[in-house]
């Protein structure tokens, strides 16, 4: 249990020393998904469907594998055709009949860029060729994009036996609807009622992906032994290796996946894509296969966090109690079901202390590329459409906004909509800091406008392994499986540091591949911090009982009797003062003589992840000729719980937020009413620049999680939360308008300045 | 595909005549490569005009100046004097792209690529830049606008290419100016263009101006009726408004991923307005 | 079609390497001379993690053919270090935190050092505005913008 004399005289954690994995990185020397090459490997290519809705009637492949230099072709009879099962993968759960069918159709096409076959050859100029040979006859049928005229009864029918689950009665007929969740407590009707002032909005949004810079790639190494070797960039080796091996027919222990580097994920690496067709064609060819995404083929075909339609209703007192609040998130899913409906309905109110909610989500398929994880899955859609709704209630009643929040904040001991109850949580410390933050009551100038908005992620623990090896002279391997997007080797070193009192540059972080360590699950959820961190202290804690243990036998005193303090193993009690203290270094020396090797170990599923809260405050500037929203003043406040690393929490906090700006003015997928994507690539799928965006300031409080040593909560995903709604707020703010459809680009803000009705949504 | 480096211009139309039509001319290579990389063009020689020593020269040329075809932003923007006289033209080349794209783009591969949102047209039809073009039948001067004939298309014939571009001498009291608009603040092609170029006499009133915009017809457009408002008049708000009419009754804009019709057409008349407003301060103090 | 071969300078030492003339410099330096510093994020010049330097100036190598750079100069991350010491930049972009995952640390290094030959006291706009072509989807670049301010303070000796 983390407790103030924990936290108050420690020596690592807290603070901001180099980073293991920094000077590779800085050299160019690290090693990233695409950034391996072995003797006579392959390079592979996939055809992706050009039509986003089609029957396959057949795919002809003996012109490609004719072709001189072309080893090894693939389709969906390389693969077994898998019943349905779900599995949870980060906060989504993955239906492998589903995941063996995104990764290459089997019976049809289901977007633009789906996969439908792959080739390895000699040369990429080879591969190309072959890719045209490829004859597939396709019957094409009609596609829908929207999610609204998705759920329509008489839209096109991606999969004709999707019967919404959720429902009762079961449908009699197939829809586009996978799934409905509900969520409900109190009598909303009767909040409505008690209601003075009642606020309703549907909100829409578009897809938009995490955008990480480096595309998808890995390298394939099968022995003629059924035995393989994968390297691959990716949030989870663990969970690649379990989805691969089941695409495959392999057992888990024949497939050794390593972690390369990974060039940004934002859980859009917690899924595979090239990975099993890699291994197919190195299985097929006998030879190494390289494959690597173009830009392009990331936009087209990997998965993007959903766009979505949603209905917020919410009521409150004059004097600011808010009574009720509904809402209903339509979201959509892409090609296959899984939308994250499931944490945005349970999310979505969840900062507020409620007796009256109703919060229903509904899972549609749309002939898009399938979503996937983007940073707090669900949260930042339905917060974005929450978060209005309370700046709006606010005005209406004449309250600040901060103060209206403080009103009905949760607090430790609050229950969500969804059963559980708050632990300590930080909400009213980020807020009481927002107020007194000097940005709050900053001067604004004409055309300039300010908002707030709050939320939170609830975070995740988690299976999580690690080992440590203890070297003779003293220095350290530590073992972990959590791939580090974002710093986390640096915070784990520091808690393995804090706990065997030794200096911090004698410990020497490795991801360990998927055969060297036991099974961790994926770099998501905001966990790595949090369990992996848990992990290592509980392996630390193994080494100091061993090292306890290897003095007491030396000194022929029970180990009871002997203190860890410092790095160095003491006698205590009755024995104080009799035997010079032995340190970390002068057992370690010694280990074979007292019994053997010195490794300690941890295998757990963390439990008691922290909330983490988080408060954004924005100022904006709009340009009335242009319609053009400019951010010039950005504050993040978030509840850390213990910032192991202040610089790397720092990071994600700003990273969330920038991503957040995106979203909120520019990011959007453009579809043709041909179903195929316009904007794949960096130009026009309009991510921030350098000088899009000012210092992002940031406040780290820190209310500890008891469940963690120090008190530690995962932060990379709550930043995120709260940017969209901040900066509609500050929109509103500037110009009197409420924006509910993102991104608030300039052609729309423009539009709606100078007084016409709100344009459509783009498709 | 061949690849090669002519060092002078009767090498490089050989080089191009050779090709039959097949040909590319490569300069930067900023829009080559990226089309060469989607096969949107597949040519089977690619001549490399940089090794023309008047495609990468800048020279005065009586009290005009003479830019090699093949001169990169970067170079331009390090020109201190034509900074001076042409801020608008040596701005507008400046937006394209990164930092790293100018330290390669060239204002003749810009125009030459013919996107009717290219950053450097507008501005060097309002500075009524003239184009040398050498071909199999010698060399020609051309205007600037009459070398794009619609997206992605140019009027140079089979075996010509560009060599340099001719900026007029500037009299006294003139100034030019380019604005574009776009909805991050780099990296993004211009969803609206206007360059303005402007004379005024020694009592600051307006003798000449031209208005060009980029990005709202199928080629960068000189607007005469634009120009026109402004002269004989100090550049008053009535003035310009009735300028910044003109130049949206000129658009004739298509709604894209970038912009809509209704949008690109209103920002057009506020670009062209604020890009007069900064040609008449440089005007003032030249 | 037989390969051409090309003779340049790459981080100052003497190179020779066989390419098709589609290679364009980056595909060169990554799969031929098996320098990977230098990063593929979108093949089109609008990321620029493939930043390098060609005689002097910043370019991104993905828009290089590699037959453009025979005798020519080219400077890339590798190079950056001198030995074991490290470059100001690096160092601060190390104490700085600047960078999460890295992927577009090699960019942003080579686009940085580009600013200062250039500009040895940029305003934070002017390096906001000189590495608008570096994405990074990570940091949010707050913490990259510090860290080429310090690094430009130290190099001026201020």
């Amino acid at each position: 249990m983390a407790s103030a004399s924990d936290t108050a005289k420690l020596k690592w954690v807290g603070q901001r020393g180099p980073r293991p994995d920094g000077v590779d990185k800085v050299t160019g020397r690290a090693r990233f998904g695409a950034d391996i090459s072995t003797p006579g490997m392959l390079v592979g290519r996939v055809l992706r469907s050009p039509h986003p809705h089609a029957r396959i009637r057949s795919i002809d492949t003996s012109a490609a594998e004719a072709l001189a230099g072309v080893k090894a072709v693939v389709t969906s009879r390389d693969f077994p055709d898998l019943p349905s099962e779900f599995v949870p993968a980060g906060e989504m759960l993955v239906n492998y009949r589903d995941v063996s069918r995104n990764v290459m159709a089997r019976e049809k096409v289901l977007y633009e860029g789906h996969p439908v076959a792959a080739v390895a050859a000699t040369d990429a100029a080879i591969a190309k060729q072959a890719l045209a040979l490829i004859k597939v006859d396709y019957e094409v049928l009609p596609h829908v994009l929207d999610v609204v005229k998705a759920m329509q009864p008489d839209a096109p029918l991606l999969h004709e036996d999707m019967y919404t689950l959720g429902v009762d009665p079961v449908p009699a007929k197939p829809s586009n609807i996978a799934k409905r969740v509900e969520f409900a407590c109190g009598d909303i009707a009767a909040g409505f009622k008690a209601a003075d002032i009642v606020v309703e909005h549907t909100f829409t949004t578009q897809p938009v992906h995490q955008g990480y810079i480096e595309p998808h790639a890995c390298l394939a190494n099968f022995s003629e032994d059924g035995s393989a070797d994968l390297w691959c960039s990716t949030q989870g080796h663990f969970v690649v290796r379990g989805h691969c091996a089941r695409l495959l027919g392999m057992s888990l222990s024949s497939l050794r996946v390593t972690a390369s580097e990974i060039g940004g994920g934002f859980g859009g690496k917690t899924v595979v894509y090239l990975e099993p067709l890699a291994l197919a064609l190195s299985r097929k060819s006998g030879k190494p296969v390289k494959m690597a995404m173009t830009r392009d083929e990331v936009f087209r075909a990997t998965g993007p966090a959903p766009g979505a339609s949603v209905y917020v209703k919410m009521g409150t007192t004059k004097d600011g109690r808010i009574t009720a609040a509904q809402g209903e998130l339509c979201y959509q899913a892409g090609a296959f079901q899984g939308a994250p409906i499931q944490p945005g309905a349970m999310c979505a109110f969840a900062p507020y202390d409620l007796e009256n909610v109703q919060s229903v989500g509904y899972d549609v398929v749309v002939n898009r590329p399938k979503a996937a994880a983007y940073r707090a899955p669900g949260g930042p859609i339905a917060e974005f459409a929450v978060e209005s709704v309370i700046d709006e209630m606010a005005k209406t009643i004449g309250m600040d906004p901060i103060e209206f929040r403080l009103k009905n904040a949760a607090k430790e001991g609050t229950r969500a909509v969804y059963g559980a109850k708050f632990g300590p949580i930080g909400l009213v410390e980020g807020l009481q800091a927002a107020r007194a933050h000097p940005h709050y009551t900053a001067p604004l100038g004409p055309n300039q406008g300010r908002g707030i908005a709050a939320g939170f992620w609830f975070n995740i623990g988690g299976e999580s392994c690690a080992n440590i090896n203890v070297g003779e002279d003293g220095t350290v391997t530590l073992m972990v499986g959590t791939p580090d997007i974002g710093g986390s080797r640096a915070s784990l070193c520091q808690q393995a540091a804090e706990v065997l009192g030794i200096e911090l540059h004698k410990i020497r972080p490795l991801i360990a591949d998927t055969s060297s360590l036991g099974y961790t699950f994926l770099t998501g959820g905001s966990r790595a911090t949090f369990a992996s961190g848990m992990a290592v202290i509980e392996a630390a804690d193994d080494v100091v009982r061993q090292m306890r243990e290897r003095a007491a036998k030396v000194w022929e005193i029970p180990v009871e009797a002997v203190t860890w303090e410092d790095g160095m193993a003491k006698p205590a009690g009755s024995n104080a003062g009799e035997f010079e203290p032995l340190s970390f270094a002068d057992i370690a020396k010694m280990a074979g003589k007292s019994g053997g090797p010195l490794v300690g170990k941890a295998a757990i599923n963390a439990q008691g992840a922290g909330p983490s809260f988080g408060v954004h405050m924005v100022d904006v500037e709009l340009d009335r000729g242009t319609g053009k929203v400019s951010v010039i003043r950005y504050t993040v406040i978030q509840d850390a719980g213990k910032a192991v690393h202040p610089s790397y929490v720092e990071g994600q906090m700003q990273g969330g937020a920038v991503q957040g700006i995106g979203w909120a003015l520019n990011e959007e997928y453009i579809y043709g009413e041909d179903g195929k994507l316009q904007n794949a690539g960096f130009l026009d799928y309009r991510i921030p620049v350098c000088s899009d965006v000012p210092m992002i300031d940031t406040v780290i409080i820190e209310v500890p999680n008891p469940s963690h040593r120090y008190g530690v909560r995962g932060v990379g995903e709550t930043p995120i939360v709260p940017p969209m709604a901040a900066i509609a707020n500050a929109v509103e703010n500037a110009s009197g308008v409420r924006f509910t459809a993102l991104p608030m680009s300039p052609p729309r803000v423009l539009k709606a300045i100078t007084g016409a009705a709100l344009p459509d949504a783009a498709e | 595909m061949q690849y090669t480096t002519p060092q002078t211009i009767d090498a490089a139309v050989a080089d191009l005549a050779a090709a039959a039509g097949a040909a590319r001319v490569l300069a930067g290579g900023t829009d080559l490569l990226v089309q060469l990389r989607a096969g949107m063009v597949s040519p089977t020689v690619v001549v490399d005009i940089k090794g023309i020593a008047e495609t990468r020269t800048i020279t005065r040329e009586g009290d005009g100046y003479r830019v090699g075809a093949a001169v990169t932003g970067a170079e331009l923007g390090e020109h201190p004097d034509l900074e001076r006289d042409w801020p608008g033209v040596v701005e507008a080349v400046e937006l394209i792209g990164s930092t790293q794209i100018q330290g390669r783009a060239s204002m003749g591969g810009n125009l030459c690529n013919a996107s009717p949102a290219a950053d450097s047209v507008p501005a060097l039809i309002a500075a009524d830049a003239v184009c040398r073009v050498a071909g199999p039948k010698g060399v020609r001067e051309v205007p600037v606008e009459q070398i794009c004939a619609g997206p992605g298309k140019t009027t140079l014939t089979p075996g010509e290419f560009l060599v340099s571009f001719f900026l007029p001498p500037r009299p006294g009291h003139a100034g030019d100016a380019y604005l574009r608009f776009i909805p991050r603040t780099e990296m993004d092609i211009a969803v609206v263009g206007a360059g303005v170029s402007l004379t005024l006499d020694g009592s600051g009133k307006c003798t000449s101006a031209r208005i060009a915009l980029g990005a709202v017809t199928p080629k960068a457009l000189l607007v005469p009726d634009a120009g026109a408002a402004l002269v004989g008049t100090t550049l008053d708000d009535a003035a310009l408004a009735k300028m910044a009419a003109a130049a949206r009754a000129a658009c004739k804009p298509i709604d894209d991923k970038r912009g809509t019709i209704e949008y690109r057409t209103q920002v057009a008349g506020v670009l062209a307005e604020r890009a007069a407003r900064i040609a008449l301060a440089r005007a003032k103090e030249s | 079609m037989a390969k051409s071969h090309v003779t340049t300078t790459i981080n100052g030492d003497p190179v020779e390497f066989l390419c098709t003339t589609e290679q364009t410099l980056l595909d060169v330096l990554r799969d031929e001379l098996q320098l990977t510093g230098s990063k593929e994020g979108c093949a089109s010049g609008d990321c620029g993690a493939c930043s390098v330097m060609l005689d002097g100036r910043l370019v991104c190598s993905c828009l290089v053919l590699g037959v453009e750079v025979e005798g020519r100069s080219v400077e890339t991350i590798e190079g950056m270090a001198q030995g074991d010491h490290l470059h100001p930049l690096q160092q601060k972009f190390l104490d700085h935190a600047a960078l999460q995952c890295g992927i577009c640390t090699p960019g942003f290094l080579i686009a940085a050092k580009a600013l200062l030959e250039k500009n040895p006291d940029p305003t934070e706009t002017e390096v906001r505005y000189w590495l608008a072509g570096n994405l990074c989807r990570c940091t949010g670049y707050d913490k990259i913008v510090r860290a080429v301010m310090d690094a430009a303070t130290e190099m001026r000796g201020a």
